[in-house]
């Protein structure tokens, strides 16, 4: 290529070069033949830093391909700084369409949310995990846990349920929710709300996890168990809000909490924003939301 | 008791590289009998204990178990997930240091109830209830359940610790030093606790020590180490009060009469 048609420089597709590509590939096709187990791959360097989603950012980089359309959520959100600036990435260096509608994506990359709408088969579900190994804070030896994983000792994921209740009169644990997979691994679901969980269980939609920093995959492919951890006199129960989506009236959904005023005035809202948008379009609106007549535009994915 | 012993021990030896960790051993530990090991420091005695509680392979030597089906086992060629098993579900391990057995950062109860949940207990009541029941058992306050053994004094943690290991009903537990470190008084009272435990539950034990007040007190039979050999082994009182070992007569003869 001449260098002076372009005047930036230019990547590979999807910015990963193709060996490190195959790399990746192989450790996901791994992670998907034995669900739940934390596959070790050589994460390479992004141009983001760790903790923004590099671990996500290469399996979608080594999944995409020029036909995918590709949506990204940062907390359910397709409007905040991560998501934005992840999905002007891939535009860039796989241009590739991109989509706020979790319908017409075919990849989406997650930051701790699962769409409310349910996802159908042929859907990737890749989400960004700061850390893999739901063992880490109980014992923090990796030759140990692995060992555990191993030899399915998993007494331990259970003591900390117990801490909790013992301290709090239930389990309190509400994100990073502790799963068993295929009833086997026991697997950290990312620190997505345990709200989530459920929808894990028999996904239609293949999830796969990526972890830069710390070096793993791992994948849960579609109609697998996925169940969460729990005491027979303590059952897994997930977060319920008491009132609807201040926008959109949506019931039995996961809300986020918007500070409006420094009056202590605040409401709860739709946490998944393109669910919201699309109630508020179909003429749903909670007690806050503005007049029909005002109610802006679908926004367009940003640049 | 039957007439079979619980582990039998043969020709057991231990060397780092060229220097001896302990040199062909060889005993029996019979069900609900209390064996202690005696020696100065370096003489090889935990070293041994580690052998046979699989935390190390030996250079070479045997040592067979006989599992609750009845069947012998032999330790060392028994798979790691076998091994680890056995070692939370029908053994002990009490350190000397109890900041080694115990999770330091989780709460009491929870100590005393992993191996019951590692082993599959999924109700919390019953775990919860076995715990306050054994707390109680080591003279812990049940009040005391929710807080974690950071708060808890010495002689209080080592009593956890014993605790925890007791809860699934072990056959054979492992002591290394369990008075170790502990004042007099606490050491009197613990050594009063694990005597009653003992006979209770029927427990064997193997009790490394180096202080002979607590071979005299908890063990029927004892052996004597000293460089990596066993340079005299029976019954307790026969050896503290007869001993006939040139090193067993300095080691009683050592002890400061008050």
């Amino acid at each position: 290529m001449n260098a002076q048609s372009t005047d930036i420089a230019t990547y590979n597709f999807a910015y990963l070069d193709e060996q490190t590509k195959r790399m990746i590939r192989r450790a996901i096709l791994k992670g998907i033949a034995i669900p739940g187990y934390q596959v070790p791959f050589a994460s390479r360097e992004m141009p983001m830093p760790y903790g923004w989603g590099t671990g996500g950012v290469q399996v979608t980089a080594s999944i995409i391909g020029p036909d995918d359309v590709l949506k990204v959520i940062d907390q359910g959100a397709d409007d905040t700084t991560n998501a934005v600036s992840i999905r002007a990435f891939f535009k860039k260096v796989a241009k590739v369409d991109v989509t706020t509608e979790t319908a017409k994506a075919t990849i989406m990359q997650t930051r701790h949310r699962i769409p409310e709408q349910p996802l159908t088969a042929g859907q990737v579900l890749v989400f960004q995990v700061p850390i893999p190994e739901p063992l880490r804070f109980l014992e923090p030896r990796e030759t140990e846990t692995r060992k555990m994983h191993a030899l399915e000792e998993y007494g331990l994921m259970h003591v900390k349920l117990y801490e909790d209740i013992a301290k709090h009169g239930r389990i309190a644990t509400t994100y990073a929710y502790p799963v068993k997979v295929e009833g086997r691994y026991v697997m950290d679901p990312s620190p997505t709300p345990k709200f989530d969980n459920p929808k894990m269980h028999r996904s239609p939609a293949l999830q796969l996890f990526g972890a830069g920093r710390e070096k793993r995959i791992y994948a849960v492919p579609p109609f697998t168990d996925v169940v969460s951890l729990d005491f027979e006199d303590h059952p897994f129960e997930v977060q319920t809000f008491d009132q609807p989506c201040a926008l959109c009236g949506a019931e039995n959904v996961y809300l986020d909490e918007v500070i409006l005023d420094d009056h202590g005035g605040h409401m709860f809202v739709c946490s998944d924003t393109d669910h919201c948008e699309k109630r508020r379009a179909d003429g749903h609106h909670g007690h806050l939301a503005p007049e029909a007549h005002l109610v802006p535009e679908k926004t367009e994915p940003a640049e | 008791m039957t007439d079979e012993p619980l582990l039998r021990v043969s020709a057991l030896s231990k060397f780092y590289g060229s220097r001896v960790g302990c040199e062909n051993v060889t005993f029996d530990l019979w069900p609900g009998e209390v064996l202690a090991v005696v020696g100065e420091s370096g003489s090889g005695k935990t070293t041994l204990l580690n052998c046979l509680s699989t935390r190390l392979l030996p250079s070479s030597g045997t040592a067979s178990y006989r599992m609750r089906d009845g069947q012998w086992r032999e330790l060392y060629r028994m798979s790691e997930a076998e091994r680890r098993f056995l070692m939370r579900t029908d053994w002990g391990f009490v350190h000397q240091n109890p900041a080694d057995g115990l999770r330091m950062t989780v709460s009491a109860g929870a100590n005393v109830g992993e191996r019951l949940m590692a082993v599959g207990d999924r109700h919390y009541g019953r775990i919860r209830a076995t715990a306050v029941d054994w707390l109680s058992r080591v003279e812990i306050d049940e009040d005391r359940i929710d807080d974690e053994p950071r708060a808890f004094s010495g002689g209080m943690r080592q009593r956890l610790q014993i605790a925890r290991n007791l809860v699934t009903g072990p056959r054979l537990v492992f002591m290394d030093e369990p008075t170790g470190g502990l004042d007099v008084s606490v050491q009197a009272r613990l050594l009063d606790l694990l005597r009653g435990l003992v006979t209770d539950l029927g427990l064997a034990a193997i009790v490394v020590t180096h202080d002979l007040a607590v071979a005299r007190l908890l063990s029927q039979r004892m052996m004597v180490m000293k460089d990596g050999h066993v340079v005299e082994s029976g019954l307790t009182d026969r050896v503290l009060d007869d001993p006939r070992a040139p090193y067993t007569q300095l080691l009683v003869s050592s002890i400061l009469q008050v």
